[in-house]
């Protein structure tokens, strides 16, 4: 730059003098060649690995094709593993191998000299858009549109409503009857018997000893139109605390047997089943959101996103001693939603 | 045209004159062929994108030859022991069936799996590239726009295809999202009937999901992308700042060859490592977690990683007195704000980015030369708040596997992301900030005093100095091209004759909102500064202590690199806003002396 | 050794340590693979002798001198040999330290004193009794019933192979691959800490058997290689993004390097 002033002479102001006031772009940095560029030799060596990499990918489909024929899945988990294992690798070599190879030699013996490209605005000329909105102009003009109004008028009604009649089957048909009040119900009903899940062995009052869990289905479960339905909705948890552990509310004294309790196990947050149980806090755990619930105080929420305690379903014994319901669940069970309480 | 006389360059010769002459193709491949790229690793990532979708597809085609998209029950008989005489829906039993009994079939599934969390991994990583270069910047804010769009639809690719196999794992998530849907107000239920076709589960979830998954959404996606890559193609791509690299053009290499072997190569790369994935890693085992029935769930219940967010924030959430019930009717806001309002408003943050930038700045020019992140510190750590804001939401996803492998309650880990998820994105918008300022603080000072050399050079009067090397010229363009940015600087409230001007209210808001983003910020070095600094330089060499000169504004970098932030208040009459070109005495230099 | 030298700060030596790292953690997860283990006979007058001593040296302190239970810890009368045979052999009892819950260690007894403490604790009152080897062999038990079963009962704490899971707190349901069959039929059976009580009742003998066949079925690993844990999309993300996404940036900047 300018001569080596003394420190002290120098100034902002005086350095201005003859200096641009922005940089000057040096412009594509020289072009500097590579080994294959400068010597045969390399270049040679850049060729034989470019096809050594594509005859590498050659054997990879071999590979496949042979652990394709040679190495059935079988029956066991080894096996299936094994052949899983040779297919894939056969597969990772075929294809891994031609893109090293295309890239190695673009990048080796593919010219490699930069070059520039000019832009150019994307911005169409004024003349081309004065063009363009004159033949919209004429368009409309030929089209006669402006002039009938009534016409237009119709023309956007027909298009306007003839979709409905796609939409409207649709709809009317998309949500089955559209009958949201089945949220409210499910399929327990007084005396239908408890019955363990999956198996559908009814349960006696006695089989369930204290800090046991059981995982609930009614009995009749099966016999419903849609078991998978009802099951999301009926879905109990039974169990059982030392009664002097239980906190019961007035109205709901009634609804347990000897300290065992049945809840939903639908969550109140969300819908997943909640079911971690954990014995010695009586705490119930949901595994997706961790909502903790509180079963020997109403299964209130103690932690978590969730509102509200699951639902109760009342419980008691019938004259053979298996457990049984004594009504429906008395309020939806499951995630809230806008109509709940209606 | 009559030197080449090989059979296949006939041939070849032949074809093209063929589709020529029915087509015009010669003027697409003159245009075309030699169009120029740049070259660089990060206009790589979407690639990767790119081309595991098209992998997706592929294996997708295969799957589909073999998959049964049915919820009616059948008996299992096969070779996978724990699953023999189990009654399942056809969905999982074809699921099974492809993934045991057809040679190939496990490979291709495992790879259709891997492939998709890598689409959705690439589109984000990508995302970001553009997000911290400013590639969104006019012309391309629509790209950006259809780049979002194709992000929601990788979810929901992802998300409906995950649930097609029909086991517990993902049917639990199907659950959630029935309960995510029922609380939105008034028409929540109505909602849940039009996706489950009446109540959850249903018969017509499987099919209605294979028809968005193999159908619906992958055609948008196509599309999009076709929409996507002409854009790229008409606006051409952006390139790093560098020498020679300019608004007006476009420095790289050639699409033909070097791009067909580059971006063709690199397909096959992508390829082979999503089938070394498949070959060696289990992904996605419905075998273990059974067919869905509603009463069971797993520990470790957890979407792909892509949908993790929505899960963190739906574990975040308190419970306690967040759900209302007004005029009889329920408001569960214990799950709207998760799942609903929290996503909603980082989903649109991100949208409309560019399109706050641009009204800030005013802007309304083209720009082709990409922003290194440093020199638009506010930009660059929004980006990194609004990702530390999704990371918490990752990790509260997965609370309860951290609170297994790291021996913790996950009680504490859900309080302290509770609280970090407020304040984790302020510290790292605050620290992202500094390091921005910092990094542009070190290239001024590179460019004024050049590469600490480490030699010692020992003067006759006994002083000693270090040699620094002046940066060479590509090195000092790099870091001085940029342009910078200043709060604006607006025209008054009322013109010369004391009229009341229009639009003086959302100019101020404009200023207000400029300030924010461009307040903090340390200027280039411009020639002046440099003259100045080569000669004080020596002196600097030298060793003597900084000297200021007669109210001149020298840039003091040592101070200015040690006690922080160069702070300008543009409050004060906004002497410092934006006043056009007057390098060496203007706001650049005044805005670095504090 | 100098050509290593020389290379460690070649650009690759990253990418080479990293799948070296790879290597060596699959080789040691491999070496240092599940192994099964056995069950018990039938105790004598002598063993309940022995038994008590044995009590009365370590268990005394916090269960009672007669095993009535203190203000530290729970009675153990009529928690049969199967309770005392689960805390013992899987070294949770004597318990060391206090945390959210009792972890297993190494075991404190030889299998022989671990049987008389048994003996003993069985001798005060009716409880479960130890299994024997055939209600615990895997190899007669029904897998798919297990997995049914496993499912409804186990997988919300346990996870759906029994890798573990997190409860409340800091407590958590520990992984069961390498829990021995009978630690198995006796955790269902007594209901050790936060774990509930499964009696014959609400899982038969039978249905036990077929849980420890599912879970015995889980060591053969899975079909489609490496487990990653068994810990469900989590872990698949994590490999995503580190090993699919680390790889590929790896190659991208290859790709646009320029070459020498």
């Amino acid at each position: 730059m300018s001569t080596h002033n003394h420190p002290t002479d120098v100034t902002v102001t005086g350095a201005t003098d003859g200096v641009p006031a922005v940089f000057t772009d040096p412009g594509i940095p020289h072009h500097r060649d590579r080994q294959s560029d400068l010597h045969p030799a390399a270049e040679k060596r850049a060729e034989r690995q470019v096809t050594l990499l594509f005859g590498l990918s050659v054997l990879g489909t071999i590979g496949f094709l042979v652990a394709y024929f040679t190495v059935p899945p079988g029956e066991t988990v080894a096996s299936m593993r094994l052949s899983n294992l040779l297919l894939g690798l056969g597969l990772f070599l075929a294809m891994f191998a031609i893109g090293i190879a295309a890239v190695h030699w673009a990048k080796s013996l593919m010219n490699a000299h930069e070059k520039a490209e000019d832009r150019h605005e994307l911005r169409s000329s004024d003349t081309t858009r004065t063009a363009a909105v004159e033949m919209l102009r004429e368009g409309t003009e030929d089209s006669s549109i402006g002039r009938r109004g009534v016409l237009k008028g119709a023309m956007v009604s027909a298009l306007a409503l003839a979709p409905l009649s796609v939409a409207v089957p649709l709809i009317g048909e998309v949500g089955e009857d559209w009958d949201v009040s089945k949220f409210k119900s499910t399929m327990w009903r007084k005396g239908t018997r408890l019955a363990i899940d999956p198996s559908g062995r009814p349960i006696r009052a006695a089989d369930v000893t204290i800090g046991s869990v059981v995982h609930v289905i009614p009995e009749n479960l099966s016999e419903a139109e849609h078991p998978l339905d009802e099951k999301a909705k009926a879905v109990v948890l039974l169990v059982r605390l030392d009664p002097r552990d239980l906190k019961e509310a007035e109205d709901r004294k009634g609804w347990s047997y000897e300290g065992i309790v049945a809840y939903s196990k639908i969550c109140t947050h969300v819908g997943c089943p909640v079911s971690l149980y954990e014995q010695q806090t009586h705490h119930l755990l949901c595994p997706c959101h961790q909502s903790t619930f509180d079963v020997a105080d109403g299964a209130k929420v103690v932690f978590g996103p969730a509102n509200r305690p699951l639902p109760q379903l009342p419980i008691e014994v019938d004259d053979e001693g298996y457990l049984v319901a004594q009504s429906d669940f008395t309020e939806p069970i499951g995630p809230s939603y806008w109509e709940r309480l209606r | 045209m009559t030197t080449t006389t090989s059979p296949a360059a006939k041939a070849a010769g032949g074809t093209a004159d063929y589709l020529d002459q029915r087509t015009g193709l010669g003027a697409a491949v003159k245009g075309l062929s030699r169009k120029i790229f740049p070259d660089h690793w990060s206009f790589l990532l979407g690639e990767i994108a790119l081309y595991s979708f098209i992998v997706i597809l592929i294996s997708g085609v295969f799957l589909t030859l073999f998959f049964v998209p049915s919820m009616a029950e059948t008996d299992y008989e096969g070779p996978w022991a724990a699953m023999n005489g189990v009654e399942m829906s056809e969905a999982f039993a074809s699921t099974l069936r492809l993934s045991f009994e057809v040679r190939g079939g496990l490979l291709m599934r495992q790879i259709h799996h891997w492939a998709a969390l890598l689409f959705m991994a690439s589109i984000v990583t990508h995302m970001m590239r553009v997000f911290f270069t400013g590639a969104f910047r006019k012309p391309r804010e629509l790209n950006w726009l259809i780049g979002f769009t194709l992000m929601i639809l990788g979810l929901a690719a992802g998300f409906s295809g995950y649930s097609l196999p029909d086991d517990v794992l993902s049917g639990n998530g199907l659950r959630i999202t029935d309960g995510v849907v029922r609380s939105i107000p008034i028409i929540g239920s109505y909602l849940s009937y039009f996706i489950f076709g009446g109540e959850f589960p249903g018969q017509d979830l499987i099919p209605r999901l294979f028809i968005v998954h193999v159908l619906l959404v992958p055609a948008i996606i196509l599309a999009l992308v076709g929409l996507h890559l002409f854009l790229v193609f008409l606006q051409k791509h952006t390139q790093y700042p560098g020498g020679g690299r300019t608004n007006t053009n476009v420095v790289g290499f050639p699409l033909f060859p070097i791009y067909v072997a580059k971006a063709g190569g690199f397909f096959f790369i992508v390829f082979g490592v999503i089938a070394l994935m498949a070959a060696t890693m289990t992904i996605n085992p419905v075998w273990n977690y059974g067919p869905y029935d509603p009463s069971p769930v797993g520990a470790g219940a957890q979407p792909d990683w892509y949908m993790l967010f929505l899960e963190g924030s739906l574990r975040l959430m308190p419970g306690q007195g967040t759900e209302w019930v007004i005029g009889g009717y329920t408001l569960s806001l214990n799950v709207l704000i998760p799942a609903v309002v929290v996503p909603g408003i980082l989903f649109t943050a991100l949208a409309a980015y560019p399109f706050i930038e641009q009204f800030v700045t005013g802007d309304k020019r083209e720009h082709h030369v990409l922003d290194r992140p440093r020199n638009v510190p506010f930009r660059t750590a929004t980006g990194v708040a609004i990702l530390t804001a999704f990371f918490i939401l990752v990790l509260a996803g997965s609370n309860d596997l951290i609170a297994t492998q790291f021996d913790l309650s996950i009680n504490d880990i859900t309080w302290t992301f509770r609280v970090l998820f407020f304040v984790a994105p302020v510290l790292a918008f605050w620290i992202t900030k500094r390091i921005c300022l910092g990094l542009q603080r070190k290239d001024r000072e590179l460019v004024l005093h050049g590469h600490e050399t480490g030699r010692i050079v020992r003067f006759a009067h006994g002083e000693y100095i270090e040699v620094h090397r002046p940066l060479d010229d590509q090195e000092r363009w790099l870091r001085v091209s940029q342009e910078p940015n200043r709060p604006l600087e607006i025209e008054p409230a009322e013109d010369s004759r004391g009229v009341r001007r229009k639009g003086y209210r959302k100019d101020v808001l404009r200023q207000r909102l400029s300030r924010i983003f461009f307040e903090d910020r340390v200027e280039p070095v411009t020639p002046a500064e440099l003259a100045a600094a080569h000669s004080h330089g020596e002196h600097d060499a030298l060793g003597s202590v900084h000297q200021t000169h007669g109210g001149a504004n020298v840039p003091e970098l040592d101070q200015a690199g040690t006690d922080g932030v160069p702070t300008v208040t543009a409050a004060g009459g906004g002497r410092r806003l934006a006043e056009p070109e007057t390098p060496q005495q203007g706001p650049g230099a005044d805005a670095r002396n504090h | 050794m100098k050509a290593l030298a020389a290379r460690r700060h070649h650009r690759l030596a990253p990418l080479v340590l990293l799948l070296l790292a790879l290597l060596v953690t699959g080789g040691l997860y491999a070496a240092l693979a599940p192994s099964p283990a056995t069950a018990a006979s039938t105790p004598t007058a002598d063993d309940v002798a022995t038994g008590e001593k044995l009590f009365q040296a370590s268990c005394a302190t916090c269960h009672g001198l007669n095993a009535q239970g203190t203000q530290d810890a729970p009675s153990l009368i009529g928690v049969g040999a199967a309770s005392v045979d689960f805390q013992v052999s899987t070294g949770r009892m004597p318990m060391q330290a206090n945390g959210p819950q009792v972890i297993a260690k190494p075991p404190q007894f030889a299998e022989e004193e671990t049987r008389q403490l048994a003996a003993y604790v069985a001798s005060l009152g009716p409880g479960p009794a130890i299994p024997t080897d055939e209600m615990v062999d895997p190899s007669k038990g029904d897998p798919a019933n297990g997995m049914a079963l496993f499912r409804t009962n186990c997988a919300m704490c346990h996870n759906a192979v029994g890798a573990g899971g997190a409860l409340s707190k800091g407590k958590y349901a520990p992984d069961l691959r390498e829990t021995s069959p009978v630690a198995i039929y006796e955790a269902m059976q007594t209901g050790p800490q936060s774990m509930p009580v499964f009696n014959d009742a609400t899982l038969t003998p039978e249905e036990k058997r077929d849980i420890i066949a599912y879970v015995d079925e889980q060591r053969a690993g899975s079909p489609g290689g490496a487990q990653l844990g068994a810990l469900g999309p989590v872990s698949e993300g994590l490999w995503v993004w580190v090993l699919g996404m680390g790889l590929l940036i790896g190659c991208a900047v290859w790709i646009g390097a320029k070459s020498s």
